[in-house]
This record gives C-alpha cells, sequence and structure tokens, in this order.
C-alpha cells in the first residue's frame, strides 16, 4: 500500500470514474494468491529476495545477475511513480517551488533519508505512516458521506451531474474517451493480479515477522487494510468530482473542463482541503509526504541491496567482499537511484500515478514472476532455462513500455506508439514461460540433471521448513 | 545426523505426503477460487462491459460493476481469512509432528 496509489486511484476515478475501481480491485487480489501460494513456501526455505529463491539450486552467478537486474527495473520505475506523486504535492503546496525543484528536493531528502536510515527504520516508519494515512482517508470518506446525507446513491448520481462526462463515468469500463479494447482490460487484470508477487520489496516483509503464525496472520491484517483502503479510495475519487471538480478555486479553469491546479494526481489533497480546512490539507499532504518517503526509502533500500549484495558482493567479488565494501557499493548505489528518480520525475510529469505504478507492475508480472513460480513449483527449471525466460521477461516488458503509447507517445513525444497496448503483460508473460519451458527442458547437461535432482530437498524444505527456522517449530 | 537421512525419513513420512496433499490442495483450490472470481470479473470487462454498466436498479446511477468489484475485493479477504484459520491450526501441528518425527 502506497501514498501513490492512494493519490493515483484517487486521480483515475475523478478523471475515468468507474474504471478507477479495476485497479483497486486488481491491485488486492495478488495479495491472497501469494500468500496461499509462494510467501509460505520461500520463508521455509530461509531465503528474502526474489534473486535468494530464484538461485537457490541454480548456479548463483547467472541466475543471481538475472534476478537483481530484474529487480532493479523494477525499483527504478515504482520509483518514478513515487517521485511523480511527491513531487505534484509538494509543487501543489508550495507553487513558489516549480514542479522541478520539487522533484529534486525529493530526491535528495531520498538520498539523506536511505543513508543515515536503513531497513528497521523504514519498515517501522512504514507500518506507523500506514496507520495515518489509514485514519486520514477514513476521514475524508466520512467528510464526503456526510456531506452527500450517506447515501452512495446521493453521492454517485451527484458526480454523474457535477462530471462534464457525465453518464460516461458509470459506463466506461476504459479510460473515457478510449475505445474498449478486451485485449488491453485483460492485459491490465493479468499485470495487476501477477505484478503484486513479483515485487522485490514486497516479498522481504513477510520475513520481518518471527513465526509463522504471526507472518499469516500479518498478512491477512494487512489484506483487511489494504481492501478497506482501496474501498475507500473509490469513495474519495467520487466525492472529489463532488466538492472539488465543482469548486472553481481548485481548478486550472473553470470554463475548459476539470484539470486541477499543480497537476492531475492531486484531487485527494484538494478533497482533504475542502473537508478540512488548510489544518486537515497539512494533516494529509505531511502523511502522505511522509509514506511516499517511506515507500521510496523502502524501494531505494531494495534496489541498492540488488547492487550491493546481488552483483557487486555474490557475483562480482565471488562473496570475498568485506562489509564495508559493500556498505559503500550500497551507498553509492543509493545515490545513483535518487538521481535516476529525479530525472525520471521530471520527465514524467504529466502521467497518472496509478498507471505509472501499473506500468511497473507489468515488469514484475513479465519477468520475476514466472521465474519465481517456475523456481518454487516445477522440478525442470534449469539454470539456463531461469536466465533465458528471466531476460525474455525483463527486456520484452521494458521494450514494448517503451514503444507503447505511454512512453512512446505521451512522455517522449514521438508520435503515434509502435505497439498499441499499454501493458505488455499479455504477451510476455506467456513468452517467458515458453521461453524458460523451451531452454529447460532442451538442457542435457549434467549440471542441469543435478539441478532438478536438487529440487526434492528444496520442496520438502519448502513445505516443512526443515532447517529453515528449527527454533520456531521444535 | 546428516540432512540428506533427514530428508529421506521425511519423504518416506505419511505425514508428509498428507500435509502436502492436504495443505496444497487447499491453497491451489483458494487460489483456484480467487482467480476463478478475479478474472471472471475482468472478463465481464473486456467482453460485457453493457452487463456490468447497468445500473442496480431502475432510476440509479450505480452501475451494476461497483458492488461486483466490492464484492471481489471482500471475497479475496474473506478466502484468505479461511487459509490463515486452517494453517494456523491443522498444518502447523502436522509439520511439528513431521520435523519431530524425523529428527528421532
Amino acid at each position: 500500500m502506497s501514498a501513490a496509489s492512494f493519490l493515483g486511484i484517487a486521480a483515475l476515478v475523478y478523471t475515468h470514474g468507474f474504471y478507477g475501481l479495476i485497479f483497486s480491485v486488481g491491485w488486492l487480489v495478488g495479495w491472497p494468491v501469494i500468500l496461499f501460494l509462494i510467501a509460505e513456501r520461500l520463508r521455509n526455505l530461509g531465503r528474502y529476495t526474489y534473486a535468494d529463491v530464484a538461485s537457490y539450486r541454480l548456479r548463483q552467478g547467472p541466475v543471481r545477475t538475472m534476478a537483481a537486474i530484474g529487480a532493479l527495473i523494477v525499483v527504478i520505475w515504482y520509483l518514478i511513480g513515487q517521485a511523480v506523486g511527491a513531487g505534484q504535492l509538494l509543487h501543489t503546496l508550495v507553487p513558489q517551488m516549480t514542479y522541478r525543484q520539487s522533484v529534486v528536493l525529493v530526491g535528495v531528502l531520498i538520498i539523506i533519508y536511505v543513508t543515515f536510515g536503513g531497513m528497521k527504520a523504514t519498515t517501522w516508519v512504514q507500518i506507523v505512516k500506514a496507520g495515518l494515512l489509514l485514519g486520514g482517508a477514513t476521514f475524508i470518506a466520512l467528510g464526503v458521506m456526510a456531506h452527500e446525507g450517506f447515501s452512495f446513491e446521493k453521492l454517485f448520481s451527484d458526480a454523474v451531474r457535477i462530471h462534464p462526462q457525465h453518464m460516461a463515468i458509470m459506463k466506461s469500463v476504459v479510460p473515457i474517451g478510449a475505445k474498449p479494447n478486451p485485449i488491453e482490460s485483460i492485459s491490465l487484470g493479468l499485470t495487476l493480479m501477477f505484478g503484486t508477487a513479483g515485487l522485490p520489496h514486497i516479498l522481504m516483509r513477510f520475513f520481518t515477522v518471527t513465526d509463522a503464525k504471526a507472518a499469516r496472520k500479518s498478512v491477512l491484517y494487512g489484506t483487511c487494510f489494504i481492501g478497506y483502503f482501496y474501498i475507500l479510495t473509490f469513495i474519495i475519487g467520487f466525492g472529489a468530482i463532488v466538492l472539488v471538480a465543482s469548486n472553481p478555486a481548485y481548478l486550472v479553469d473553470p470554463a475548459t473542463g476539470i484539470a486541477l491546479k499543480g497537476g492531475g494526481n492531486m484531487p485527494a489533497v484538494y478533497l482533504a482541503h475542502a473537508i478540512g480546512g488548510n489544518l486537515f490539507l497539512g494533516f494529509i499532504s505531511a502523511v502522505a509526504f511522509a509514506t511516499i518517503l517511506a515507500v521510496v526509502s523502502g524501494l531505494t533500500l531494495a534496489g541498492a541491496s540488488a547492487i550491493s549484495h546481488d552483483i557487486y558482493a555474490n557475483v562480482m567479488m565471488k562473496g570475498t567482499a568485506t562489509e564495508a565494501q559493500e556498505v559503500r557499493v550500497s551507498k553509492i548505489a543509493t545515490v545513483g537511484l535518487g538521481i535516476i528518480a529525479i530525472i525520471l520525475g521530471i520527465m514524467f510529469e504529466k502521467q497518472n500515478v496509478a498507471y505509472i505504478v501499473a506500468l511497473t507492475f507489468s515488469i514484475a508480472a513479465c519477468s520475476n514472476f514466472p521465474i519465481l513460480v517456475l523456481a518454487v513449483f516445477w522440478r525442470g527449471l534449469t539454470t539456463r532455462g531461469a536466465v533465458l525466460g528471466g531476460y525474455t521477461g525483463i527486456l520484452g516488458s521494458v521494450g514494448l513500455l517503451i514503444i507503447g503509447p505511454t512512453v512512446w507517445t505521451k512522455v517522449l513525444g514521438m508520435g503515434p506508439a509502435i505497439f498499441p497496448y499499454d501493458y505488455p503483460t499479455f504477451v510476455v508473460l506467456p513468452a517467458a514461460l515458453m521461453v524458460a519451458w523451451i531452454a529447460s527442458v532442451t538442457d542435457r547437461t549434467a549440471g542441469a540433471d543435478a539441478e532438478r535432482r536438487a529440487f526434492e530437498a528444496q520442496e520438502i524444505r519448502s513445505e516443512t521448513g526443515l532447517g529453515a527456522e528449527p527454533a520456531a517449530l521444535l | 545426523m546428516s540432512t540428506e537421512l533427514t530428508v529421506s525419513r521425511i519423504q518416506g513420512d505419511p505425514k508428509f505426503h498428507q500435509l502436502v496433499r492436504q495443505r496444497d490442495g487447499l491453497a491451489w483450490a483458494l487460489s483456484a477460487i480467487v482467480c476463478a472470481i478475479y478474472f471472471g470479473f475482468i472478463m465481464l470487462i473486456a467482453f460485457a462491459d453493457d452487463f456490468l454498466t447497468q445500473p442496480v436498479a431502475a432510476g440509479s446511477v450505480i452501475p451494476v460493476g461497483l458492488p461486483l468489484g466490492v464484492g471481489v475485493i471482500i471475497a479475496s479477504i474473506v478466502l484468505t481469512g479461511v487459509y490463515v484459520y486452517r494453517a494456523n491450526t491443522t498444518f502447523d501441528r502436522l509439520i511439528h509432528d513431521i520435523i519431530q518425527d524425523a529428527s528421532k
């Protein structure tokens, strides 16, 4: 759960109505499946990152490099969404600062925060901020419902009356103005669900709790809160149509439409102002801003550890790096990631952050997710299959995203997109699975046979946790 | 005691096979239900948007898809609860027994 998805979904609903609900639903349903099929096995294996699991019984070097690159690319795309959200927020609150200056300031704050913080701080910060965000969102939703006499019927009919597209916000299952497109809808559906399972920083969360019982319960509470939060966000989006779009003070030009001052991702922030005045606006902005910083720090840490732990310490130095060296590489990586986030955050200024996050999910769903699933469930996966399949997913999804409508047309301004779909998942996910399968079954080397035989021991451990946490079990 | 010995003991333990069968059965069944509900919803969006966007009642502006979408979210939460309950009661006991038998 991130503040960017809060701002982004509310903004999607504000502009496109019903369409935003698909994002709320899709982002939630990934969780139960992760819990049922993947989380417990990874925990039992005693492996904490996607790279660790993928290389459990396969050759360290190539698999770890591939997994670390996949994790890194997902982290960088995810950072864009958060940087745009935080940048617009700062720019809206302090109009004297330009959007660019805001994004640069956000990037610098992230670098300072991560360099001096560390994992423990960010985990706690996440929990506290998430609680405050949930409380704030509840207050906004209650304010909306109080204004509408606690009638959903009145809320939605007022929204239909005020929104310039009127009934279209209830009738369109695609972005308003786009043609209905079944393939795009299915691809979006796949992306949202399976992308969650491929996010490098989400898997790590399951391991910060001590025993399996508590970990499962925390996933249950988490799922409840996120589901509740996404339903709230939906009310907030429609509430923003009623209370924000009707107030010319928030709009760029009331004559031409409902575009907002300060950026397209801000309806929830203005709604906070409409309901609770300046004081509450300050509270929500501070919480949202702090949540974004916390998420970004977690992401930056995951990215920096992919570089320092996986690529540098395990692959380049073959495990001979000292801790001091690893920490230094990690700090350099943090600064590098912060700078990349600033540059891309400026390029993606005009895009909806929920879209950007969804594009991130499509990379995760195409590259990390298939290899993770095959490594855990399929005896036949070999190093060659994992590496070729993984790179197919990474290169395929990133390549098609770059020549797709969002990046090619909207961000780079290169004219009509070469690849007409926003989400490449429906092509690349099956392709990655196919390549991994073909490359594995045709692998006849002795090393591949040993890797297949090692599956038995891996399976027993992933089912029982044998050897991973004897103290907790006995 | 070597890990290989433990591994082969566990493989011979009927309780291990019972655990794998029961837990994997439940996990896959629940996953299949979540996927069926969710992709059912997505398929309606892709191919039957007329159905989803019709009003819930005459004179209402609320489309049928809205309560359905909220229903998908609630169903996911309920199924998560089912799994957590079963895992925390039945499966953990089985795992405990298996590991103790194998390390005797």
